[in-house]
């Protein structure tokens, strides 16, 4: 599903930085770990498409993101990727609904409604769906976007530090839920952290 | 979930900004409105009561006033003029039709005229109910007249001295409503028509009641030499003791535009004033204010555009998150561009939207609540083409004001800002 080699990207032409190869196939979870400035966040970009013009080889699912236009970029990542942020950067002017149904809208992929109701009822949001996103917690805000990233059926979910705001009980549900969903919708789970408390949820883990 | 839903959506989350951009442009475009229906229609009705007269010939005075007297009936006479020698001016070969005036009486304010039959096919004129006016005291009055001051065929008034309300009355006369005409949207339905003999022999009884002045004449008709005058048919030729307010003249050929006004002018007591001439003089007075007021609605529309750029620039500062996250959900640059765009023309369009409507509704108002308008004619209730320039006008104005804010949307580097937190 992921394969990367030979990967390097260079911030200006001084400062470059190389990433370990890897592999991982369909349905497969890994952490990433590493400390602040290590190139998690820069490394997720590329695999996302959010970042362009790497030497070496990004495979993802059957796609070499280099070969793809800036449009190709966004239609492959509205269809293939589902992302999950720090920050939740919940659309504050939408209601909890909408901001999962952005998800299809965005991707120009065919809006199902009922399946938006359904993802957000799994995930405990049953009562919220018509709620402002600016009515509802953190957790609860937290839950939405894991929702945004999984409406699509990606086959790829990136998470970028999803626990390192949160309390150690929070952090356990957030992680729990997060492989509950990747393992559902057999999407594969890129978790990128510096969170020591993630080390024994996932086994398969590339360094930094 | 649509483009506009988004749009919509982002509007109602500053309901005050939203707000406050839609009322200064709304403002701008309705004093645009305003200027725009006030001026055409008045445009309209002056060259509609204007239509088919040349030339107006009165006493000296002010040209101006003679033409807003004896045309749109709205200033007052500038003295009368000898009938005997309106005669010799109707004679010339370069008039086809000469139309006498007699003023000087009003009835609840509208005005009571003294003319002949010949000024009804100048208006071309046609009788809703009853009939023409023949015998003296008898009247047709005009659409507005009969429903302003609910008078119906057979009804009797007596008319009032002056032109205004409120002056000593003519007591003894008793006008009769012989027919009302239809509505011709001139200054015609605002008239009460009579025959330049009812004037006369009103004013003669008012001027006898104070001094005895000079008796009447008996009836001209029934004297065997009668030679009837040019213009008052009923009336003998060459009265040099009967007075007539103003003539007003059809020229017969273009040739008498450039001679006729010449030769009354400079050869005569008498003075003739084109009514196109001095209504383009009018309105070059006029259009100073007009132009103020122009000019204060751009500068309405010109902060209210800036207002909408503020506004689209500053949110989209707060938003560039928001941006880089429909884009890393696979939003497409384009789609971002036209979705800012779209809240730009979404903006200016209620805008002007809400104008039109306020510009209408203004002059709906004034129509109803000052009877002049209403005289004049001028409603809200007549829409011009150029409504729909200005409508496309502000969906321009709306992309001209979004394009640097959607531009910073194509732009927004989405790994650099999602990055940043």
């Amino acid at each position: 599903m992921i394969n990367i080699s030979k990967l390097k990207f260079s911030y200006t032409p001084e400062r470059s930085i190389s990433f370990p190869d890897f592999l991982l196939s369909k349905g497969e979870h890994c952490l990433l770990l590493g400390e602040s400035g290590s190139g998690k966040t820069t490394l997720l970009h590329l695999m996302g498409g959010l970042l362009r013009g790497y030497t070496g080889s990004i495979q993802l699912a059957g796609s070499e993101l280099s070969s793809l236009s800036e449009g190709g970029l966004d239609k492959f990542r509205g269809k293939n990727i589902g992302f999950i942020f720090q920050k939740n950067h919940l659309i504050s002017a939408l209601s909890v609904e909408k901001n999962v149904i952005m998800s299809p809208y965005l991707a120009g992929v065919e809006i199902d409604s009922k399946h938006a109701q359904e993802i957000l009822v799994e995930l405990g949001l049953g009562e919220k769906i018509n709620s402002s996103v600016k009515e509802i917690s953190q957790g609860q805000a937290q839950r939405v976007a894991i929702a945004r990233a999984v409406m699509n059926h990606p086959s790829v979910i990136l998470a970028d530090e999803p626990t390192s705001a949160l309390d150690d009980k929070n952090c356990e549900r957030v992680i729990a839920l997060l492989l509950d969903v990747a393992t559902r919708n057999n999407s594969t789970l890129v978790v990128a952290t510096h969170d020591q408390r993630l080390k024994d949820k996932i086994k398969k883990q590339i360094i930094l | 979930m649509n483009v506009l839903v988004l749009v919509w959506s982002y509007l109602k989350a500053k309901p005050l900004n939203t707000v406050l951009n839609i009322v200064l442009l709304a403002l701008g475009i309705a004093v645009i409105t305003v200027l725009l229906l006030f001026n055409k229609q008045l445009e309209e009705k002056i060259s509609s009561n204007a239509k088919g007269i040349d030339l107006v010939v009165g006493a000296k005075g002010s040209p101006l006033q003679l033409i807003l007297c004896n045309i749109f009936h709205i200033d007052f006479p500038t003295g009368n003029i000898n009938l005997k020698e309106a005669e010799q001016i109707s004679r010339s070969r370069l008039i086809r039709k000469a139309v006498p005036l007699a003023l000087g009486d009003s009835y609840q304010s509208y005005r009571i005229v003294g003319t002949t039959i010949e000024y009804c096919s100048l208006y071309h004129l046609e009788l809703a109910q009853g009939k023409l006016w023949n015998h003296e005291l008898e009247t047709t009055i005009g659409a507005n007249v009969s429903e302003g001051l609910k008078l119906k065929v057979g009804d009797t008034f007596q008319s009032t001295h002056g032109l205004v309300e409120g002056g000593s009355g003519h007591e003894e006369q008793k006008f009769v409503v012989q027919g009302i005409f239809k509505r011709t949207n001139t200054v015609v339905d605002n008239l009460i028509l009579t025959s330049v003999e009812t004037v006369w022999h009103v004013h003669e009884h008012a001027a006898t009641d104070s001094s005895a002045h000079e008796e009447h004449e008996d009836h001209p008709e029934h004297d065997s030499t009668f030679v009837a005058s040019r213009l008052i048919p009923t009336h003998e030729a060459g009265d040099s003791t009967k007075e007539v307010t103003s003539l007003l003249i059809q020229y017969r050929s273009p040739m008498a535009a450039i001679q006729l006004p010449r030769m009354i002018n400079g050869e005569s007591k008498l003075q003739a004033a084109s009514p196109a001439f001095e209504t383009a003089r009018l309105f070059s007075i006029l259009g100073v204010g007009v132009d103020i007021l122009t000019g204060f609605a751009y500068v309405l529309i010109f902060i209210s555009a800036l207002s909408v750029f503020i506004a689209l620039y500053n949110s989209l500062k707060e938003r560039r998150y928001d941006l880089a996250i429909m884009r890393s959900m696979g939003a497409s640059k384009a789609k971002l561009f036209v979705n800012v765009l779209l809240e730009g023309v979404t903006l200016t369009f209620l805008g002007s939207v809400f104008g039109l409507l306020l510009g209408h509704s203004i002059l709906v108002i004034l129509g109803a609540a000052v009877e002049e308008t209403q005289k004049a004619g001028i409603t809200g209730f007549v829409f011009y083409s150029a409504e729909w320039i200005i409508l496309a006008g502000s969906l321009l104005l709306g992309i001209v004001c979004a394009l640097i804010p959607a531009l910073q949307a194509y732009r927004t580097d989405i790994s650099k800002v999602l990055a940043s937190n």
